[in-house]
């Protein structure tokens, strides 16, 4: 099949950028998304220009980092699915693809279609763990977690930090990525501990980052490929709620 | 050079507590004195950078990932082991240690082996404190199942993201330091050389990947946690970054390599479909627990897999290993697929699978038990080949997946370099010639989390007079400017062929003669057309872009060359092997049934490679293997 692609190009953070258009012809239908832009770099590589930067390793849908806009959608036309888990025969034949980055204030472009989303490590780094030192723990059995509770907790755990969230916002909010991390923790007995200064530190972290505020329109919920629920965004407001009420009894 | 594994006295079940007890300790004031630098941020370099900064040294943390997060420890699927024995089905540490070596096919340390096993347990325990959502029984307690090659239930597992939620558990911790400022995390950075001072390890040589920057980072200790290089072979079930660089510029500079050939071949990938692909995904072997595996009895077999009747299937795991069936180990299963493949029973449009059928399960234990246990491989199984797995049987193939071999290190996972030390999968140490499944998430995460913290301290209880280690020495001088002349000689070739190419050829090459079965004619043909393709390489090669700038076509450069001295050598370790074990098919050496033949009389070593230069022959150390508590036997699944 064939495809024309329009992709972002941008030298670095300071340039600007521009789209450029691309033609590709006889492609296999069973390629992945990722291996068509592997054919279109290696073109443009044996015909002297350079390729086109884009982030990404394991190619199974787990690691997160690939990430990018296909026809305005984050990750591309397929519901819940990153972009290496997305093939050519979600395409018609002769389709123009319109490829850009995640775009968001918190996301700065470094090239191309690489964006630095290292704003989610220190949102992690705020609080989003348990604290506890290496070779301190109780047998695990010492701590029964019915299975509703640990899959419910696995459903929040899923995230893998794309940043697709973030990308279809129209807030560029982080909201969805943060009240998973939220919501894994406070669900389970080892998390509850440290639950009000854990969810006050994130939130703060969060807004910190210039990421927007939730406005309830669940658009990240539609492009998650780990389908997190939006209930997770509706846990960590009342989470936080609870905290402040907390902190503010404390005083 | 007489290699010293330093295993400690005494009895089996006492060694790690003796050494433990021997270990120097470093007092809490001496600790901020001291700089460890850990590459890597897998489940062994998050867990080790996590627990050093939690004990007070200086840490700094580098991936090449733009978060520690996605290492590739992240895409484990199946699950981790541990003698828990929840199940009250016999298992103990003892039968642990038991099946790892017998699995290994005795070509692991006992000591190594039994160490592993007994750190089992407490690595559930630390994972549940840290969150890790496992799978858990209805009464709240930690539920197990079964995996590959073993009979007692002692896999735990999170869904089939078992990798995924270790790391994360891993990386929280480690985030958690960097937020006290005990760890300094540089994400995006790759190492590029190893920075020795009078004989011992004191730093490293970085590429800034955003900038294109060449840094220099000084330590008391550097610590390898780089991960596997199956990715050499280009079709893998490995992440498209993984590499050996790290582990092979540590190489050059004077640490052993050992068994560098074995490379696990996982059975149950997914089969290649055409030239453009770039890796192959693995399904998680957990549904060999209730898939069923076949090939139709009739060769060129065109029916589709429904229409072929019972009576003209082939289970050819359930007929040659009737104990094991579709349970065998590894690099059984995988030989036994390429077997009826290259005899003309493979299936699907290239021929080259088998079939992995759920059709009796489904039966027996309804689709929503079925969805319940496998539900997010069925889906991904649909999103990349289109078929629906409920319907009709899975298409699988062998892939390459892991690889035993790595740096050499001793008891105290030091290398041959002192202040070096190798971790996780980046070592050699554990699995022998084959490894069993869910055993590397574990031993990865033991080495980090409970065995480094003691050696790397009994280490650098030498090291606190030493005082800070000056980046401005002619030592970091000298390879600053190695490693900018290798990126200047890449960027001027401006040759016409692209790096991927060459990886590609390289790991067919090495496929067809250096992986699931090895000749001695091949091989040697294959070190010859290695050799050949290398220097084609760096006459032919084109590297677009900027030396100084963002570039991963340059970052790719510098991994592939790497791998084809890496490919030389595994070719020889092939070759002065003479004998079948795990892992390492050579035709010459099997019984008559076809089964591996191993050579414990003359092979009972470990083979550990020195650097000899620039196309030399590599020469061979070798470490022997004493077994004082178990005595090899034949390893049988009939
Ligand atoms: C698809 C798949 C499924 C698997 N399933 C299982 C399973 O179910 N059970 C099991 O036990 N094992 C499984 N394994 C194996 C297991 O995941 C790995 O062996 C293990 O996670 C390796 O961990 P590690 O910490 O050694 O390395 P990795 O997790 O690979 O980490 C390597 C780290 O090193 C960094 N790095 C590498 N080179 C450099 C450099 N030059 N400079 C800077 N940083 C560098 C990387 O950025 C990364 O952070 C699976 C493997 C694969 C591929
Ligand atoms: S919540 Fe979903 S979309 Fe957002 S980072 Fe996590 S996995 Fe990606
Ligand atoms: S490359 Fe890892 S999720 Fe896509």
């Amino acid at each position: 099949m064939d495809l024309h692609l329009k992709i972002w190009r941008q030298k670095d953070k300071q340039s600007e950028g521009k789209l450029v258009s691309y033609d590709l012809r006889e492609l296999n239908p069973h390629m992945s998304f990722l291996e068509m832009l592997d054919t279109l770099n290696e073109k443009l590589i044996t015909e002297g220009d350079e390729p086109v930067e884009f982030d990404h390793d394991c190619r199974e849908g787990i690691c997160g980092q690939c990430g990018m806009m296909i026809n305005g959608i984050a990750h591309g036309p397929l519901k819940n699915t990153t972009t290496c888990q997305l093939h050519l025969r979600s395409f018609r034949d002769g389709e123009t693809v319109l490829i850009e980055p995640f775009r968001s204030e918190a996301f700065p472009v470094k090239k191309d279609l690489k964006v630095d989303r290292s704003a989610f490590d220190r949102i992690i780094s705020s609080g989003g763990f348990v604290s506890v030192n290496t070779g301190q723990a109780p047998d695990a059995t010492a701590i029964a977690v019915t299975h509703q509770t640990a899959e419910e907790a696995f459903d929040s755990a899923a995230c893998i930090g794309c940043g697709a969230c973030v990308a279809t916002c129209k807030n560029g909010s982080a909201a969805l990525f943060t009240s998973a991390k939220i919501t894994h923790m406070v669900l389970l007995p080892q998390g509850k501990e440290e639950r009000n200064k854990r969810v006050l530190d994130m939130v703060t972290q969060m807004d910190k980052e210039l990421f927007g505020h939730c406005s309830n329109t669940e658009a990240c919920e539609v492009e998650c490929p780990q389908g997190i629920s939006v209930l997770n965004i509706a846990r960590m407001n009342y989470e936080y709620s609870r905290a402040l009420f907390f902190r503010q009894k404390a005083k | 050079m007489i290699l010293n594994s330093k295993i400690p006295e005494g009895p089996l079940e006492q060694k790690w507590d003796n050494y433990k007890k021997k270990a120097r300790l470093v007092n809490p004031a001496n600790r901020k004195k001291l700089d460890v630098i850990v590459v890597g941020t897998g489940l062994a370099g998050s867990s080790i950078a996590a627990s050093l900064g939690e004990m007070g040294y200086n840490v700094k943390s580098f991936c090449f990932q733009d978060s520690p997060r996605r290492a590739h420890s992240v895409a484990a699927q199946g699950g981790v082991n541990a003698a828990k024995n929840y199940k009250n089905d016999g298992d103990s540490v003892y039968r642990m240690f038991v099946d790892t070596l017998k699995g290994g096919d005795f070509r692991a340390r006992e000591a190594n082996v039994y160490r592993m096993a007994e750190c089992s347990l407490n690595l559930i325990d630390q994972s549940v404190a840290q969150g890790v959502p496992f799978g858990r029984e209805y009464g709240g307690y930690l539920n197990n199942r079964s995996f590959g090659g073993v009979q007692v239930s002692r896999t735990f597992y999170a869904r089939g993201q078992t990798g995924q939620q270790l790391l994360l558990g891993a990386y929280q911790a480690l985030m958690r330091q960097v937020g006290k400022g005990t760890v300094q995390l540089y994400s995006r950075h790759e190492m590029l050389d190893l920075v020795m001072i009078d004989g011992k390890a004191r730093g490293i040589i970085v590429r800034n990947l955003d900038t294109g920057e060449i840094e220099r980072h000084a330590a008391h200790a550097v610590v390898l946690a780089t991960g596997g290089y199956g990715k050499i072979y280009y079709l893998s079930t490995l992440a498209m970054g993984c590499n050996g660089s790290a582990i092979w510029r540590a190489h050059k500079k004077g640490a052993l390599m050992a068994s560098p050939s074995w490379i696990q071949v996982h059975p149950t990938s997914l089969p290649q479909s055409g030239d453009y692909q770039s890796k192959l995904t693995l399904m998680s072997e957990s549904l060999r627990n209730d898939g069923r595996i076949w090939v139709p009895s009739k060769a060129d077999e065109t029916r589709p897999p429904n229409e072929i009747p019972e009576e003209e299937r082939d289970y050819y795991l359930e007929r040659r290993y009737p104990a094991f069936g579709n349970l065998a180990p590894r690099d059984i299963s995988s030989r036994a697929a390429k077997e009826r493949i290259d005899a003309g029973f493979g299936i699907g449009p290239l021929k080259n699978a088998v079939y992995l059928d759920f059709s009796k399960a489904i039966r027996e234990q309804g689709k929503e038990k079925i969805q319940e246990k496998y539900g997010n491989l069925f889906d991904m199984y649909l999103k990349i080949t289109g078929y629906n797995a409920y319907n009709e049987p899975m298409m699988i193939s062998p892939s390459a997946h892991f690889s035993m071999g790595g740096l050499w290190v001793d008891y105290e996972l030091m290398t041959t370099i002192p202040g070096l030390f190798a971790l996780g999968e980046a070592n050699f140490a554990d699995h022998g010639a084959n490894r069993l499944g869910a055993n590397s998430l574990l031993q990865a995460s033991v080495d980090g989390y409970f065995i480094a913290p003691y050696t790397i301290a009994n280490y650098l209880a030498d090291e606190i007079h030493t005082g800070k280690i000056s980046p401005e020495s002619p030592e970091f001088e000298t390879a600053e400017n190695n490693v900018k002349q290798q990126i200047q000689g890449f960027m001027n070739i401006k040759g016409t062929k692209t790096v991927d190419y060459f990886h590609k050829t390289l790991g067919k090459l090495l496929y067809d003669y250096c992986g699931l079965a090895r000749n001695e004619e091949g091989l040697k043909y294959a070190i010859g057309e290695i050799r050949k393709l290398k220097q084609e390489f760096y006459r032919d090669v084109r590297v677009s872009g900027q030396g100084d700038k963002m570039n991963s076509e340059l970052e790719k450069a510098g991994r592939v060359a790497d791998y084809f001295e890496i490919g030389e050598l595994m070719c020889y370790d092939a070759l002065t092997r003479n004998e079948s074990c795990g892992a390492h098919f050579r035709e010459e050496f099997q019984t008559p049934d076809g089964e591996a033949l191993r050579n414990d009389a003359e092979y009972q070593f470990i083979s550990a490679w020195a650097w000899a230069g620039e196309n030399k022959e590599p020469e061979l150390i070798k470490e022997p293997l004493i077994f004082e508590e178990i005595q090899p036997t034949v390893r049988s699944y009939k």
